[in-house]
């Protein structure tokens, strides 16, 4: 597979056949009652690994890493830990941890005591204690802050206490149950980097939950969309948002135009996906595709040009439209285009000079232009 | 390997078994408290209602005894009767007892109502920072002693009392008042006393309502008296009828009020079950007397409950 | 309720409410400083009742059997209420529940009649001695009903992610139950045992049946006495009573106002940076 987007990556342990999964779903299923949270999943995450569990609220993301973290035992099917079955070992003897949504720090105990918990708890000697509370302040900069309880500090520095007590174990795994649900979004940027950069330095495998599309993007090299308890794609964020496998995917991660259509003219990858209208779009990569078969070609707004004139190449695909709505954001400019069968077609253009020469507005006529390849071709 | 014998497994069994263990024990200790000190003695109680009255100690000749075995015990039960229960319908006494307290339970918790309800309400509306301390002076009188607090009213309601005095000297009547030993003072210390039983659950209620809903509804075309009836009244009833329970059911077997102020005039059940087991000794008859109390009892409280388990469901 | 006005149909419904809840205890105690042996005439001040009870050894011997029967029996009322709370909000399915449950809401509003004549037929039914003990175990029996309702509403509002992350810092739920759970819900307990405790100061009735000659309390005391009338020596132990129980509500409202206070603050200070 050609690496899509910008990034290339040396990291790759999925694409090595010979790389054993460190965290291992087999056919995990769990019911609350009628209500099936996790319905027969698999999934398979390596050591050092920073992965993400990206879904809506209610898709069973937090049933998974609950199940990981010891608080929900499976109904059926196994998890395994570095080759060690997981099953009947309560929480309190997994060598997992985890940051809690809300935190979780302990109301009535110092930022020091709070981080002290864990290690306490395996009767680490004092001195030990003290230097490894010592150095996990130092690492998230909290070292004035020791002598204080949760409630004297701010939003930002709670994380970050709830970040160091879940490190200090040096858990093999740390899990993160939305870890920057609840700051601010500058912070929150900030903050995504940080976790980044300490996931790099400290060599652990992170698993993130999260309903933050951007956050996923961001910090996680695979992320694994979940609807329904399902598993519906696992790769990398370049992966999921350029090569998405399954229209809800590809409509979950970002914006998408979905031209509808049946496939025709397949010579070799290339030929056409002929639209109820008529109209036939050229598409370069219809790999696995059958003449005759239903299928949506996927385009990503930024990837569609929009112009005054119909463009000269005549390699593209070109639609004539109406101006039907203009959203101005600064960086960028996004324009809904009504086409003759009232379908919306959204295209979004940087705005990389202050002043544009193409001066569109409101129900101007203007045309969307797109290559072959600019698209995915999907089946679901 | 077998699954039996896996450490796993057996982990999940240990695990198992000592979480069951403590959650056990959280239930079976002050379950097995109250099957033994609440429970089974309302059984004793009915027990002890039908065998007959005797001059010992204890004052009743027991209904069953096992020492005898099963044919003993036929024996026994063959000797049982209802004539405790059927001396109570043919004394007045008794049947007035009960009319009269759930007469007086039922007016006076009516009064508690109207008295509480503008105080709650006030304090509801009071500004936030002085919230708190107007709802700790109401609470406040409910840790002193119920006893000092209706003994408290004798002094005051006597016919040589401050309040005759007061009156007197205001020339407001020019005989004292007879109150005392009447059961107008029976209904002044059953309010006075279980006020804050009947402001709490209703200062709760609307201390949570929504202010901007009167003025939604006076935004519709209320006026101020007709939103107050169709939006506030309408949501706090929760709270009135938790209050309503609170009075009425601990008001209908009250002994205190009746006995210290009520005087020899006023019947109330909780005071002849009292005189029952205290003066005459009949241990069978007063036990007779609780058995019927708790019959009329137990729909209210069975209500009672409900209304809990509904709000523990809520806060969940 | 926002977005209120103050009028003063709330201010005088208010005021008149506590004055109704207040004018008899305030005559109360000043009439206990009162010369004349007449309650309600005023014959100036004096001490003189408060002086007769240093020398009254039977009123004195009867708070001294009270102060130990609440002590006890709010102690280990706490503790089986504390369980009875947890078993209630934490284990919501089993055997019984309903019944459990009945039993720990029909003691509140149950008449005290009821529960002093019923428990009073059970310790004559299993021979026990009536005296000090079987009124600690009255005592016990309905107060752990008021403390486990108190606890309970604390632990319906408990975030449980707490314990979850004390046992994934490998604290077992025993030890989770001893460093977090409890500590955190400490206040609860305590002002459950302090309705505890003040119930048992209380109560007359339950205590009338349950004790034998042996054990006169303080409001059994007060009651034969009442009986004969009003005196100014009643007044004065009243007064007396009233006094302590209202240091220390007002004591214990203080330190749980400036808690709040100081954690309001701290939280302010902690959003500023």
């Amino acid at each position: 597979m050609p690496s899509l987007g910008s990034i290339r990556r040396s990291f790759a342990p999925w694409n090595d056949a010979a790389a054993k999964p460190y965290i291992a779903f087999e056919n995990v299923t769990k019911k609350f009652g009628d209500f099936t949270a996790v319905d027969k999943l698999s999934l398979a995450i390596y050591e050092r690994e920073f992965f993400a569990l990206l879904g809506a609220s209610g898709c069973g993301k937090s049933t998974l890493l609950r199940m990981l973290a010891g608080f929900e035992e499976p109904s059926a099917g196994r998890i395994l830990l570095d080759g060690q079955d997981l099953a009947g070992i309560p929480p309190y003897r997994r060598p997992v941890n985890m940051m809690f949504q809300s935190y979780a720090l302990f109301p009535h105990m110092t930022v020091e005591q709070n981080i002290a918990f864990g290690l306490k708890q395996d009767r680490m000697p004092k001195a030990e204690i003290a230097e490894r509370v010592a150095s996990m302040l130092k690492l998230v900069r909290l070292g004035e802050f020791a002598r204080r309880k949760p409630h004297q500090l701010s939003g930002g520095q709670r994380q970050r206490v709830a970040l160091a007590r879940s490190l200090a174990k040096r858990p093999k795994v740390l899990l993160l149950d939305e870890p920057l649900g609840a700051l601010d979004k500058k912070l929150r940027e900030e903050t995504q980097f940080e976790l980044m950069d300490l996931q790099h330095e400290l060599g652990l495998t992170f698993i993130v939950v999260t309903h933050d599309q951007e956050e996923a993007m961001t910090m996680a090299d695979r992320i694994a969309i979940m609807d329904k308890g399902e598993v519906m794609q696992v790769a990398t964020p370049a992966d999921i948002y350029e090569a998405p496998a399954t229209r809800f995917v590809a409509d979950f991660v970002g914006t998408v135009n979905l031209f509808e259509g049946k496939v025709a003219d397949m010579s070799g990858d290339a030929g056409r996906i002929l639209g109820a209208d008529g109209f036939g779009l050229r598409v370069d990569n219809l790999a696995g595709a059958k003449n005759g078969a239903r299928a949506w070609f996927a385009v990503r707004p930024e990837k569609i040009a929009i112009s005054a004139v119909k463009p000269a190449d005549e390699g593209l695909n070109a639609i004539e439209g109406e101006v039907w709505d203009i959203a101005y954001l600064g960086d960028m400019t996004i324009y809904h285009v009504r086409l003759e069968d009232g379908r919306i077609v959204r295209t979004s253009s940087v705005n990389s000079r202050r002043a544009s020469d193409e001066q569109l507005t409101w129900h101007d006529r203007a045309w969307i232009s797109f290559r072959p390849d600019a698209g995915i071709v999907l089946t679901r | 390997m077998t699954p039996a014998s896996s450490p796993t497994s057996e982990n999940r069994a240990l695990r198992r078994l000592s979480s069951l263990v403590a959650g056990r024990l959280v239930i079976a200790i002050p379950y097995a408290w109250l099957l033994v000190l609440f429970l089974v003695p309302f059984f004793i109680v009915f027990k002890i209602s039908l065998s007959e009255t005797a001059i010992a100690m204890p004052p009743y000749s027991p209904a069953f005894s096992f020492i005898h075995g099963i044919a003993g015990l036929w024996a026994e039960v063959k000797k049982l009767g209802f004539d405790n229960y059927v001396w109570l319908t043919q004394d007045n006494l008794y049947l007035f007892s009960y009319l009269s307290s759930v007469k007086i339970a039922a007016i006076s918790t009516l009064l508690t109502l109207v008295f509480g309800y503008p105080i709650a309400y006030g304090i509801a509306r009071a500004p936030s920072t002085l919230r708190a301390t107007l709802l700790m002076m109401v609470i406040l009188p409910f840790w002193t002693s119920f006893l000092i607090r209706v003994y408290a009213w004798i002094g005051i309601l006597k016919p040589e009392g401050l309040l005759n005095q007061l009156l007197l000297w205001l020339h407001v009547i020019h005989e004292p008042l007879i109150i005392l030993n009447t059961s107008k003072a029976v209904y002044i210390g059953i309010v006075y006393s279980y006020l804050p039983f009947m402001v709490l659950p209703l200062y709760s209620t609307l201390e949570k309502m929504d202010h901007t809903l009167i003025e939604a509804a006076e935004d519709l075309g209320c006026t101020p008296v007709s939103a107050f009836w169709k939006i506030t009244f309408r949501l706090s009833l929760p709270g009135i009828v938790a209050g309503c329970l609170l009075v009425f059911i601990p008001a209908v077997g009250e002994f205190v009020i009746p006995d210290l102020l009520g005087g020899s005039h006023t019947l109330m059940i909780g005071k002849t079950l009292w005189n029952e087991f205290f003066e005459n000794r009949d241990w069978p008859v007063a036990s007779a007397v609780a058995i019927i109390l708790l019959l009329i009892l137990v729909v209210p409280i069975v209500y009672f409950q409900q209304a809990q388990a509904r709000a523990e469901e809520a806060g969940r | 309720m926002n977005g209120r006005k103050w009028s003063r149909f709330n201010i005088v419904s208010v005021t008149l409410g506590f004055a109704f809840l207040y004018l008899p205890i305030v005559l109360l105690v000043i009439y206990s400083f009162n010369a004349s042996r007449l309650v309600t005439v005023w014959a100036g001040f004096s001490t003189k009742w408060y002086v007769a009870l240093l020398t009254d050894t039977a009123m004195q011997n009867a708070a001294w059997v009270t102060l130990r029967v609440a002590l006890i029996s709010a102690s280990v009322a706490t503790v089986l209420g504390t369980m009875a709370a947890i078993a209630l909000v934490r284990y919501t399915r089993f055997r019984g529940r309903l019944l459990f449950s009945a039993m720990i809401y029909a003691p509140l509003v149950m008449p005290d009649v009821i529960i002093g004549l019923s428990l009073l037929l059970l310790f004559v039914a299993v021979g026990l001695d009536r005296g000090f003990f079987t009124i600690v175990l009255a005592h016990i029996t309905f107060s752990m009903c008021f403390v486990a309702v108190v606890v309970q509403s604390r632990l319906l509002t408990f975030d449980r992610s707490l314990e979850e992350a004390a046992m994934d810092l490998g604290a077992p739920p025993v030890k989770t139950f001893f460093l977090i759970t409890l500590p955190i819900i400490m206040p609860a307990v305590v002002s459950g045992w302090m309705l505890a405790f003040t119930l048992s100061l209380d109560d007359l009735v339950v205590a009338s049946f349950a004790s034998g000659p042996g054990a006169t309390t303080l409001p059994m005391k007060i009651y034969s006495q009442v009986r004969l009338g009003v005196t100014p020596e009643i007044n004065a132990v009243c007064t007396i009573l009233i006094a302590i129980v209202t240091t220390g509500v007002v004591i214990a409202s203080i330190v749980n106002k400036r808690r709040e206070v100081r954690r309001l603050r701290d939280e302010q200070a902690a959003r500023r940076g």
